[in-house]
């Protein structure tokens, strides 16, 4: 090719440069090197974690096999074993879901597909992602003053349980706003051409279409809480429970009982923090097997949720 | 503009040549052609000094038209000149928006229902008013339950009626050969162009009164675009048409009347044939042999 003038002999070689790779884009590929080292560093911090605990859980694991998972806990630690744990956990998970799921997605449909956008709703908004990100703690002390002390629940499945889902609570809204907004307004505007109200709108195409996203910030921030220790440990719930809460199904009438939302209990990661605060030495090793439990339930939940971003994806792929 | 609206006895008096009008249906008289002969139109919707605000902005002028029933009426003109916001106030669609405010009249024949009333509920003229959007919109579900969403809206539950009205519909659409194998695959499967005759199909089920089409090929391929048009053309026997396009030989082979608009006001409204061949106003010569626009 014949170059015109100077100005197009530089961009027609600029141009051949590039062809013929001679022009390497260094700080590209330096910046793209350093991206992928900080992917690595990651990656090898989670991955050196996982190993180092399961190091230390292995030898418990392995003598004590599933003993471990069904024993009482105890104050021999040879007996010692995470039953009260696992069951306080999924007792509380599930408590914890049917308080904040109903409500946070409730919210956040209301704010998307509801609320005028006004100063009102965008203080709302603002405060809903502000709350997402204070310290677990705090959560904790308002829970120690409002439903411990103030709704006089004591160190019961109801006030964690309140509590965990208070935490969450901002999870789930934001988790679901994303989810719904990201229904294109197209969909929106042919349902309404089509003569169907704002609720038929929301029940018919904004919800079910969201379905996929709203299950994995669901599950997501359950798996924030049933790792999450410091407001359960705030709210007292610390302390040697050698028992299960009461069962909700009784064998006389009326069959479904509420007590065991006042009972003591104990979760995962109050039973790590137990072990772990004990001087002896077996014990830390139950400490690092619980440990190993905690992680599997939590890697399994956000596997659950993956699982399920994909399969809606799949079938909805705008 | 040229034509003078007299939808009253005496035009309908003069010219009941046609007779095939319901009898509530009012007529307007237009000039057409050089001989400036009066011809006679039914209107399905009388819009009359039609203004429309979004907050302080205002994007439609006094907009009179009359529009032609079970005829196809295109709206031109350049981008932003406010045909698509024409468009969107026979289904109120600007209502889902805040801050919007419409004036004057848009009135809907037989019934001399005012579809801009303030006393009106958008979602009664939604029912009877369809819509085809410019992106191909189908919902995310199976190609029936797209066809039959409209129908299920207005409580129809009976699984034969849904069943013979979607097959209407998707016949009516020129689709049905296509995808009758298939009314249970997702509708996002479809090509572009079998998506959007879906959308006609799934507007068609409802049997609306207008069908108001919003630039409904500028996403598909030329191909496509063809069906699209020829479908178009074969609908003004069942249903009155309002297409906006900004593709003037689209208005030209699909349209019997068009309106030339220009930053929110009409610039001239006649038969396309007129428009297209010997325009009155220097604006539209201007934009329909490509001036600018």
């Amino acid at each position: 090719m014949r170059a015109v003038s100077a100005g197009s002999a530089t961009a027609s070689k600029t141009v051949e440069a590039a062809l013929k790779g001679k022009h390497r884009d260094v700080r590209g590929q330096l910046f793209a090197t350093g991206l992928l080292l900080m992917l690595l560093l990651s990656l090898a911090l989670l991955v050196v974690l996982v190993v180092s605990v399961l190091i230390d859980a292995w030898p418990t694991l392995s003598s004590r096999g599933v003993s471990f998972l069904t024993s009482n806990v105890s104050s021999f630690p040879e007996k010692a074993g995470v039953r009260q744990g696992i069951v306080g956990s999924i007792i509380l998970i599930m408590f914890v879901a049917l308080l904040a799921v109903p409500i946070g997605v409730a919210a956040a449909i209301y704010l998307e597909e509801y609320a005028p956008k006004n100063w009102f709703s965008a203080i709302i908004e603002i405060n809903v992602t502000n709350l997402a990100g204070v310290p677990s703690i705090v959560y904790g002390l308002l829970a120690l003053g409002l439903f411990v002390y103030q709704f006089d629940l004591g160190q019961s499945i109801a006030a964690a349980g309140l509590t965990l889902a208070l935490l969450i609570l901002p999870i789930v809204i934001v988790a679901t706003r994303e989810s719904i907004r990201s229904v294109p307004n197209a969909i929106r505007e042919a349902a309404y051409g089509l003569g169907a109200t704002r609720w038929e709108v929301t029940k018919d195409h904004v919800l079910p279409y969201s379905t996929g996203g709203i299950l994995t910030g669901m599950i997501l921030g359950l798996s924030r809480a049933i790792g999450e220790t410091a407001p359960i440990i705030t709210i007292g719930a610390l302390s040697f429970i050698a028992f299960l809460p009461q069962s909700p199904i009784q064998s006389e009438f009326p069959f479904i009982s509420f007590a065991w939302l006042k009972d003591p209990f104990t979760a995962m990661p109050i039973q790590m923090f137990n072990w772990v605060s004990r001087p002896d030495q077996a014990f830390q090793a139950n400490a690092a097997a619980a440990g190993a439990i905690l992680l599997g339930m939590t890697l399994i939940m956000n596997g659950l949720a993956i699982w399920i971003r994909y399969r809606f994806r799949k079938k909805i792929n705008w | 503009m040229e034509a003078t609206v007299a939808n009253d006895e005496a035009a309908r008096n003069t010219h009941t040549g046609a007779g095939q009008a319901g009898p509530a249906t009012p007529r307007v008289s237009i000039a057409v052609d050089d001989t400036r002969k009066t011809r006679t139109l039914n209107v399905k919707a009388a819009v009359d000094s039609l203004s429309f605000y979004y907050g302080q902005h205002r994007a439609l002028k006094n907009l009179t038209i009359p529009i032609a029933e079970r005829q196809v009426t295109a709206l031109i003109g350049p981008s932003g000149c406010g045909k698509s916001t024409f468009l969107r106030c026979f289904n109120r669609m600007h209502d889902l928006q805040p801050d919007t405010r419409y004036e004057g009249s848009i009135t809907l024949h037989p019934d001399n229902l005012n579809l801009i009333g303030a006393g009106v509920d958008p979602i009664e003229v939604r029912m009877r008013i369809g819509m085809v959007f410019q992106k191909p919109n189908p919902f995310p579900k199976s190609v029936f339950e797209n066809v039959a969403y409209g129908l299920r809206l207005r409580g129809v539950r009976n699984r034969a009626t849904l069943a013979e009205e979607v097959e209407k519909a998707l016949r009516g659409a020129a689709l049905w050969d296509e995808v009758k194998d298939r009314l249970q695959d997702s509708a996002l499967a479809l090509s572009g162009g079998q998506m959007q005759r879906l959308c006609i199909a799934r507007a068609l089920a409802t049997t609306p009164e207008i069908l108001l089409f919003d630039e409904p090929t500028s996403a598909l391929d030329p191909i496509a675009t063809a069906k699209i048009e020829e479908l178009i053309s074969t609908l003004r026997d069942q249903v009155t048409v309002l297409i906006v396009t900004h593709n003037m030989q689209q208005a030209a082979r699909v349209s019997d009347y068009t309106a030339f608009m220009y930053l929110g006001e009409l610039i001239e409204f006649d038969e396309a044939a007129k428009i297209f061949t010997n325009p009155a106003k220097k604006a539209t010569e201007d934009y329909i042999t490509g001036r600018y626009g």
